[in-house]
């Protein structure tokens, strides 16, 4: 097939409205084994992404265990019963494929991006380790593994600076007994206790067709991939239907004020709510609410902290949404010789204006016109994380609709500025929070206010 | 909230197929069929009245565009004693411009949901652009004021200097970063522009002067010096009309760019170690000088470094990572500049392994150039071949190809003829070139991590002599940031 870079115009623009229509067309089947299958055809570049999700994170771990779904997704790149190890790589190079997973609290997501011509490879790939991971895995592999996500703990958190902090906050924002209290990278304790039976069990209730979607996107013929999807997963056994991770409502009954010392050279701020979980009331607002006040120079707390009083270095404020609840956090890091406490007095007080009156109209159009743009170049790449054949699958799983690109971003479009602030007020409570100083080794009098001191494990 | 229709298609010829459900042949992998083609529309291009180059890409698919405004200058071009001069005045572009103040042009920018960033490489600047394409008029406007006319003020020159020496101060906590700039200034020295931060010292920032900036960005955002590059849901015509109209009455001048000291190959072995008190992992760091990316070696150097650490199966990462877990990843790279940029090979391995993973390093190395397998090659070639395509997605992407074609003169047949040049380097190419720039014996190690406990097995390889670093040694001493008003 000859490619060019030169084809449709997938998205109409609605002149009446002056709003483009987001639109990624797509059809979804159920095999009969239950695997969920999404199709979508973009033959911008001549390239297929095959983008696997599996309905289990860390949120179903077992406790003396936190970290095991992570641990089992590197698992499943170290060959299965027709692939040897070390070949699911090699194949897919020589093939010019690329690859990739993540873990999160609530799914496992597996891509693989590849040449159109290599489909079917991708395919066999992926549904042998559906199918037969167990019969390929030895305790030498789960030790090698474990010694790699050790590493990739020491790398991604241990040695980073800050890098506990976001550990820290997760468990005092939710109780023990909440399934995003752990970290998704887990304990070294728990990483050096998971094993090989672990593995077993663990492969043998999450990973069976009823409990994942099959999203593939990108330069294919829908009718060719359904045959070939049907003829690599069809085979596999469904199993059995997995019940949502239930956890009671997570809420906060206090501010809790921690201290942590770390080998940093300027004091950082955290200060972390519960909010409402993806897609509930509240959700696209605290989103806007976060650019509002730290999206850019002229948001309210850039411009009043790093600008106008020059007493951050950085500001930064985001809503983390996922199935169960999201948190919402503003990140403030100090200045050479100014305080985290004198940092916290401005956020509070801007907290405190945005619940009293709503932002201006123009503030809100800001946000809502860079959301726009950001939903546009999503609508560029087929595969890797973040993709369409990724978006559709998240879409999927939390919507059932895998094209709900313009319901999602419909949300934005239509809030009121009023709801902002409505939402500030019963989310950004001054008493159901965690406020989290990082210190210099060795100046725990640089922290807010007073603050219990926590020390990572 | 309006739900879509979810489209059911079920086929009933696939029910009976599955009801069936015979098991597929898994004893060898499908063999895909021949790669499909790939090839890019031709960049249209023409040159405005006053000179100033113009590479266009028509992309339909999505209502964006992508401009990039780029000049062949960088901060290779600081001049003596002004080091980060030519990144900071990339910076200060968008601290305000022609009758916008820097909060009024960044909240105009944000409000047309348009993205506009420049920085400074070493021996290009840009200012890029990103735009929904029903806004693009005023975008284009803010982008031509950014360029054509920054206005430098002199206070937020000074809220910029405070901010890069606080990231100054950060930088000593980040064993990543103290690692990449001992090796750059162990390869380099202090008097080339590749051995310096090119954000400059405590000393070249505290004297810098918004008329600094001022007459760095006369003297090299000029036409003649410059190319535009845009990608995305336009024409020709219509952009012909519109950059005229923004660009056209832009005028030439010359610039003179300060000579550069020599860069000399290192001769023998030196080990750095950097001190970093408690360190739960060791960042190590293996250079020497590369080669430029004129070098008619080009696509033999990337499938040779494609082998060594420059994919998941490569050699680096199949043995520190997969054999023996000392770390989450190994590779190298070769950092390709119009003159010869490092190569380096790079891991964080844990700490207590440091001495092991440097026998596996240094057996790694020298065995690139021992021998190499055709099965390696073809692998390493159809990688980097085949997922080619799948970088022509985005307009910014493609932009970015583009820059790199205009910086290095490359021809118009690049894109287009890079699949094929690829798969046409040999196995005998890949360990000639491994021969000529991989050469373990004349290597700078550098090792960020906990000294009291890796020195002493670090010694015992008997690599070479080791230098013992402070933090200070690398990147001079804390800036003194506190109450100086």
């Amino acid at each position: 097939m000859k490619q060019v870079l030169l084809l449709f115009l997938l998205l109409p623009i609605s002149a009446a409205a002056q709003e483009t229509k987001l639109s990624v067309p797509y059809s979804i089947t159920t095999l009969p084994n239950g695997l969920t299958m999404i199709l979508h055809e973009d033959h911008t570049t001549p390239t297929i992404a095959v983008n696997l999700w599996y309905h289990v994170g860390s949120g179903s771990e077992k406790p003396g265990r936190t970290g095991f779904a992570h641990l089992f997704e590197h698992l499943m790149f170290e060959g299965s019963g027709h692939v040897p190890e070390g070949k699911f790589d090699e194949l897919l190079e020589k093939a010019g494929g690329e690859n990739n997973g993540s873990t999160s609290t609530d799914r496992t997501n597996y891509w693989i991006n590849v040449p159109s011509n290599a489909l079917e490879l991708a395919l066999y790939l992926e549904s042998d380790r559906m199918g037969y991971l167990p019969d390929a895995m030895t305790k030498d592999k789960v030790d090698g593994q474990r010694d790699v996500v050790k590493n990739e703990r020491r790398q991604s958190y241990e040695n980073r600076p800050y890098g506990m902090a976001g550990i820290i906050l997760d468990e005092n924002l939710f109780p023990p007994t909440h399934p995003y209290h752990w970290p998704t990278i887990g304990s070294m304790e728990d990483l050096a206790a998971a094993s090989y039976e672990d593995v077993l069990e663990f492969f043998k209730k999450y990973y069976v067709p009823r409990n994942a979607s099959l999203s593939i996107a990108g330069d294919i013929d829908p009718r060719l991939v359904r045959a070939l999807v049907e003829k690599w997963f069809g085979e596999i056994p469904g199993g059995a239907a997995v019940a949502p991770v239930d956890a009671p409502p997570a809420f906060l009954a206090e501010e809790k004020r921690l201290m942590m010392e770390d080998k940093v050279s300027l004091p950082r701020l955290y200060m972390a709510w519960l909010s409402p979980r993806m897609f509930a009331p509240g959700d696209a607002e605290l989103d806007l609410l976060a650019n509002i006040l730290a999206g850019g120079k002229n948001s309210r707390l850039y411009k009043r902290l790093v600008y106008d009083l020059q007493i951050a270095q950085d500001i930064t404020s985001y809503q983390s949404s996922s199935a169960l609840a999201s948190t919402y956090m503003i990140i403030a890091t100090a200045r050479a010789g100014k305080t985290l406490g004198e940092i916290e007095r401005v956020i509070q007080e801007e907290l405190d204006r945005i619940v009293k009156e709503p932002p201006t109209r123009r503030e809100v159009d800001r946000a809502v016109n860079q959301f726009e743009s950001s939903y546009l170049s999503r609508l560029e790449s087929v595969g890797g994380f973040g993709g369409k054949a990724d978006q559709l699958n998240a879409y999927y799983v939390m919507t059932g609709n895998p094209d709900y690109f313009n319901e999602d971003l419909a949300r934005y479009r239509a809030i009121d500025p009023q709801d902002i602030s409505g939402y500030a007020a019963t989310t950004l409570r001054n008493d159901a929070r965690v406020v989290l100083s990082v210190v210099p080794n060795g100046k725990k009098e640089l922290a807010s206010g007073s603050a219990k001191e926590v020390k990572p494990q | 909230m309006k739900n879509r229709f979810v489209l059911v298609v079920f086929s009933v010829a696939m029910l009976v197929h599955a009801a069936m459900a015979q098991k597929p042949d898994r004893s060898a992998p499908p063999e895909p069929g021949s790669a499909p083609e790939f090839s890019v529309t031709a960049i249209q291009k023409f040159t405005l009245p006053n000179g100033l180059p113009v590479f266009l890409l028509e992309k339909h698919q999505v209502p964006l565009v992508q401009i990039n405004l780029m000049v062949r200058a960088g901060t290779a071009m600081d001049p003596a004693g002004k080091s980060g001069l030519a990144s900071m005045t990339a910076l200060m572009m968008k601290e305000g411009a022609g009758k916008r103040d820097a909060l009024t042009l960044a909240d105009d920018i944000d409000y047309l949901g348009a993205q506009i960033t420049s920085i400074a490489g070493q021996h290009a600047m840009a200012v890029r652009l990103q735009t929904p394409i029903e806004r693009m008029d005023p975008a284009l406007a803010l982008f031509a004021d950014i360029v054509l006319k920054p206005t430098f003020p002199a206070a937020e020159l000074a809220r910029k200097k405070t901010e890069r020496l606080t990231a100054l101060l950060q930088w000593r906590d980040e064993a990543r970063t103290l690692g990449s700039i001992a090796l750059n200034r162990t390869l380099y020295g202090d008097q080339h522009p590749y051995g310096i931060p090119s954000v400059g010292t405590e000393t070249t920032l505290r004297a810098m002067t918004r008329d600094d900036c001022a007459q760095f960005h006369a003297t090299w955002f000029k036409p003649n010096y410059a190319a535009l590059i845009v990608v995305g849901d336009v024409t020709l015509k219509e952009m012909r009309q519109k950059l005229g109209a923004a660009f056209g009455s832009w005028k030439s001048g010359k610039g003179s760019a300060p000579a550069l000291t020599a860069i000399k190959q290192v001769a023998g072995r030196e080990i750095v170690l950097v001190d970093k008190p408690g360190a739960a992992q060791t960042e190590i760091r293996i250079g020497r000088i590369g080669v430029p990316r004129t070098t008619p070696d080009y696509y033999a150097l990337v499938v040779m470094n494609t082998v060594l650490g420059g994919a998941f199966s490569s050699r680096l990462n199949l043995n520190l990572r997969e054999e023996h877990g000392y770390t989450y990843g190994a590779s190298s790279a070769f950092d390709f500049r119009p003159l010869p940029g490092p190569f380096l090979a790079a891991s964080a391995v844990q700490t207590a392994v440091t001495d092991k993973a440097l026998v596996e390093f240094m057996k790694e190395l020298r065995g690139i150039r021992e021998s190499i397998s055709e099965a390696e090659v073809e692998r390493a070639r159809n990688y980097v071949a085949l997922t080619y395509p799948s970088d022509f997605q985005t307009v910014a992407q493609i932009a970015g190809q583009v820059e790199e074609m205009v910086i290095y003169q490359l021809p118009d047949s690049y894109i287009n003829d890079y699949i094929r040049n690829i798969l046409s380097v040999t196995k005998e190419d890949v360990l000639r070139v491994a021969r000529q720039t991989i050469d373990p014996d004349n290597i700078v190690v550098v090792l960020v991590g906990d000294k009291k406990i890796i020195e002493q097995p670090v010694k015992a390889l008997d690599l070479g002599p080791i230098v013992g670093k402070t933090i200070d040694d690398v990147l001079g001493p804390a800036p003194v940031l506190e109450d100086k008003k």
